[in-house]
């Protein structure tokens, strides 16, 4: 098998007896696989790129400005779209922030519920990625195989919430009590409905037999290696040196999961495994995010026996209003560690909130990884490095 | 008779006899696609076209297509790009002169069929890089050159694949070739045993006819002429219309005619054992579609199931492995042909 | 690596048994126009008005964080509950419009509603080919209350 530096530097030789000049190819903002709007401006050698910029901001929604016009209340509206394949994780670090901020002490069910849709949310980020990354490589069974699955967790987000996509369920204190705040007719209780332990539990079954089936469509193809190991090698000193995080960062050898190393809601106390690879390569990218779904439906396994009963919101004053100070605070994300920075003054607004948004620190190594690629790998390394426009954006 | 025997009236015959078999054989490789590769994504796909099961999408798609503005870009040549379907929809249609559905049903049963054939299937080529060049689009130039060096390298494995064949039958006519497949292969007791050529030990090379016929189909896995996420369509990136209907037909009938090479080349064409006479032009039609259908299921099967490879790797897969196996495959096949 | 060129064989076959075995299931598939699919009591499809127990207070269009809903309303004198007393007010709603094509459906409002006159119904077949269609009127609001679902049983 030719390396890459072979090819590379028979290319060269060619290249000194003909000369041939580059080609600027811009890759974006439509085109298939940047999942998005995402801008390219690639310099080309035949197929080998040699230098590319990223351009961004074709999706700016300016939520960071937005916030500061808005109650905390309709920021934690807003924050769940800003990553829309994981609306739910983007509300917890957001409400997690607020409540730091005043104080709050979040009863202990409202925690489990939290963790529980959290890592629903998970499992159908990397669904989603399972089912696009393959299709980068031009398979395109495990996309609907990947989707189908993922909508059981939608419908089960959906159940709870009433949002499969932005479940806008989060409040400070807790999570969404009921419905409307009168004391008069139909209140209705948000808590979870009934049966949703054993749908739950059922999903995740389904879970492990589609993880099975993608180990046997995808993991496995000797294909997708071709394609996969040993492209796009990030090792662990670069990741931390571009802030990557996530399965990015833990394919790179680095084990570093917030949900170990600095435990947020109730992920003490349940029994996991942080999956993690020591290549660095896509190939490793993909198995890391394929471990995590198992690793998540155990985690909800573990969550559905242990949630206590017990009040879904702490009392908090009606009109919300945060003290003066500031906070981080931050979350593991399915792409990786999301935060968010409030400052408040006092009031019902925050006077700045800044996003530490995943996908925009992931995707800053894109200049430096994608340097020397050809075309087809430009393609599988973005793929692998799972981002959403609307995360890079904001 | 001998207005049968007229040789325009054979010709219009056999022009509207191929021309019907190649379009409604694409339109049902086409439905056959929708509906399996759905089927395997478990979806269910065309539905409400035609009643029932849909079976009306391609035609309703043709329709649709026909109904497009034929748009050609700014700065594209006119001429070339106009030019690039037909020539691909040509050397397709062409293929089929020499396909032999039964004794006497062939276009043309030329001495050199095999030789004709392959001359002709990788015109098709030079209709994409035509394609590739003219569109005044750098996706669709990197597609076409990719097209080109997929043919180079795709090429010469066919041909050797098919040398090797060659050499067996001892002729380059596919009649020849059918009849050769007929023939004692050996005898037990009093029973003639004949077999197709893939049960002669050509396993090997109808393995390498295969994955070669399937890169110059450029369908997955080696469909990196049209990567979509990569070259959003390849050469195809700026065709609409009528023209891309050519490109989606020529696609479709080419699958058919070279797994009808194949099936005739490796599997028997249209023989069907113990029959003889005139009524193998009846049974033989049918019996090599079923081949051809076995063929080009396994072709959607594939597309459906696999990823696509590098263009750096297919060249390695063809320059290091294919051909040196072909060659293998060749020495192998004369000396059996000498000795026994 | 060059040995995973030559024989492909493990993982491949593995993959085309899959795809096969598909081709063969049930298509989990809901034949959407003829059949419709019944969404979850909770889901957030539209939203509905109860007239009778507004009393627009203008909350739910204060806290709306894309301001898509429009009230208007004006103060009725209604005769004193009993002889002699001070005439009551009583505030009359004449405008209640939520606006589709901007509404995020993040629920605020029904939320914030503090006389339970807005809740939320699963029904989805609403849209329309003009735009300006999307702004729901009062009337139309209430027509939405008769498919508000009973709220779900809840677990334990």
């Amino acid at each position: 098998m030719t390396t890459p530096e072979m090819i590379h530097r028979s290319e060269t030789a060619v290249s000194i007896e003909l000369q041939t000049p580059d080609m600027t190819l811009n890759i974006g903002p439509q085109h298939p696989s940047t999942h998005g709007v995402l801008r390219l401006v690639a310099n080309i050698d035949g197929e080998r790129v040699t230098d590319v910029e990223p351009v961004i901001g074709y999706m700016h929604r300016g939520y960071e400005k937005l916030s500061e016009v808005r109650t905390y209340a309709q920021i934690t509206a807003l924050v769940n779209r800003i990553d829309w394949v994981s609306g739910f994780a983007n509300e917890v670090p957001f409400i997690a922030g607020v409540e730091k901020l005043m104080g709050v002490e979040v009863p202990e069910r409202a925690q489990w519920i939290r963790l529980i849709l959290s890592e629903l949310a998970r499992i159908s980020s990397h669904l989603v990625f399972m089912s696009s990354y393959p299709l980068e490589l031009g398979a395109t069974t495990p996309l609907m195989h990947s989707l189908r699955e993922r909508e059981y967790i939608l419908e089960l987000i959906e159940e709870v919430t009433g949002g499969r996509f932005h479940p806008n369920f989060n409040r400070v204190g807790g999570v969404k009590p009921a419905y409307g705040g009168g004391s008069t007719t139909k209140k209705q209780s948000m808590d979870l409905p009934e049966g949703f332990f054993q749908r739950t539990a059922d999903a995740m079954d389904r879970m492990d037999v589609i993880c099975d089936d993608i180990d046997q469509l995808v993991t496995g193809n000797e294909l997708i290696k071709m394609r996969t190991v040993g492209v796009g090698v990030i090792p662990g000193s670069k990741a931390l040196e571009y802030g990557l995080t996530g399965p990015n960062l833990r394919a790179s050898g680095v084990a570093y999961d917030l949900r170990k190393a600095d435990p947020y809601l109730t992920y003490d106390q349940v029994d996991f495994d942080v999956a993690w690879r020591p290549e660095g390569d896509c190939y490793d990218r993909y198995v890391v995010r394929l471990e995590e779904i198992r690793q998540s439906a155990r985690i909800v396994r573990q969550a559905i026996d242990k949630i206590p009963s017990g009040p879904l919101q702490a009392k908090v004053p009606r009109v919300l209003k945060a003290p003066k100070g500031q906070v981080y605070s931050r979350a593991e994300n399915p792409k990786g560690e999301f935060g968010y920075f409030i400052v408040s003054e006092g009031g019902k607004i925050p006077y700045r909130l800044k996003i530490r948004s995943t996908s925009f620190s992931n995707l800053s190594i894109l200049p430096w990884i994608l340097k020397g690629q050809l075309v087809p790998d430009l393609v599988a390394i973005m793929g692998s490095l799972d981002f959403v426009l609307g995360d890079v954006d904001r | 008779m001998e207005f049968v025997d007229n040789f325009w009236f054979q010709l219009v015959l056999k022009l509207a006899g191929i021309l019907g078999v190649v379009l409604t054989g694409a339109l049902v490789v086409i439905y056959a696609e929708l509906k399996i590769g759905s089927h395997m994504q478990t979806r269910i796909g065309p539905y409400y076209a035609g009643g029932r099961w849909g079976w009306a999408q391609p035609l309703a798609d043709g329709l649709k297509f026909l109904q497009k503005e034929d748009l050609s870009p700014t700065g594209s040549d006119r001429t070339v790009y106009g030019f690039a379907p037909y020539v691909v929809m040509m050397a397709t249609i062409a293929v089929f002169v020499v396909v032999p559905f039964g004794p006497d049903m062939v276009g043309a049963n030329l001495d050199l069929g095999a030789f004709y054939l392959l001359a002709i299937s990788s015109l098709s080529v030079l209709g994409v890089l035509m394609a590739g060049w003219s569109s005044a689009n750098k996706y669709s130039l990197i597609g076409g050159l990719r097209a080109a060096a997929q043919l180079i390298a795709y090429e010469l494995p066919l041909v050797l694949a098919v040398v090797a064949v060659v050499i067996q039958a001892g002729t380059m006519s596919l009649n020849g070739i059918v009849d050769a497949q007929q023939q004692t292969w050996f005898t037990i007791g009093s029973f003639n045993i004949s077999a197709p050529f893939i049960i002669q030990g050509q396993i090997l090379g109808f393995a390498i006819f295969m994955i070669a016929a399937v890169a110059e189909l450029s369908r997955i896995p080696f469909d990196m002429p049209i990567a979509e996420s990569e070259l959003t369509m390849g050469y195809l990136t700026e065709y609409s219309g009528i023209r891309f209907t050519m490109f989606f037909l020529g696609e479709y009938a080419s699958m058919i005619s070279l797994s009808a090479i194949a099936a005739t080349l490796y599997l028997g064409g249209y023989a069907v054992p113990g029959v003889h006479g005139n009524i193998v032009n009846l049974l033989g039609p049918g019996v090599l579609l079923t081949k051809v259908a076995i063929l080009v299921f396994v072709i959607i099967w594939i597309r459906w199931t696999w990823p696509r490879l590098r263009e750096d790797q297919l060249q390695t897969l063809a320059w290091t492995w294919l051909i040196p196996l072909a060659l293998l495959n060749i020495a192998i096949v004369s000396i059996f042909k000498v000795v026994f | 690596m060059s040995k995973n060129v030559a024989f492909p064989f493990p993982g491949l076959v593995k993959g085309m048994w899959v795809t096969l075995k598909a081709l063969f299931k049930k298509a989990p598939v809901t034949m959407y126009p003829d059949v419709q699919e019944i969404p979850v009591p909770r889901a957030r499809g539209v939203i509905s008005l109860d007239v009778d127990a507004c009393t627009v207070c203008m909350l739910c269009a204060r806290e709306c964080p894309d301001w898509c809903i429009y009230i208007e309303g004006h103060k009725e004198e209604q005769p004193p509950s009993k002889p002699g007393g001070k005439p009551r007010v009583r505030a009359t709603l004449d405008r209640f419009d939520i606006d589709y094509g901007l509404c995020m459906y993040c629920g605020i409002c029904v939320e914030v509603c503090p006389f339970d006159a807005l809740f939320w119904s699963p029904e989805y077949e609403y849209s329309e080919t003009d735009v300006i269609n999307l702004l729901h009127n009062k009337e139309r609001l209430t027509e939405w209350l008769a498919t508000v679902p009973e709220p779900p049983a809840l677990e334990r």
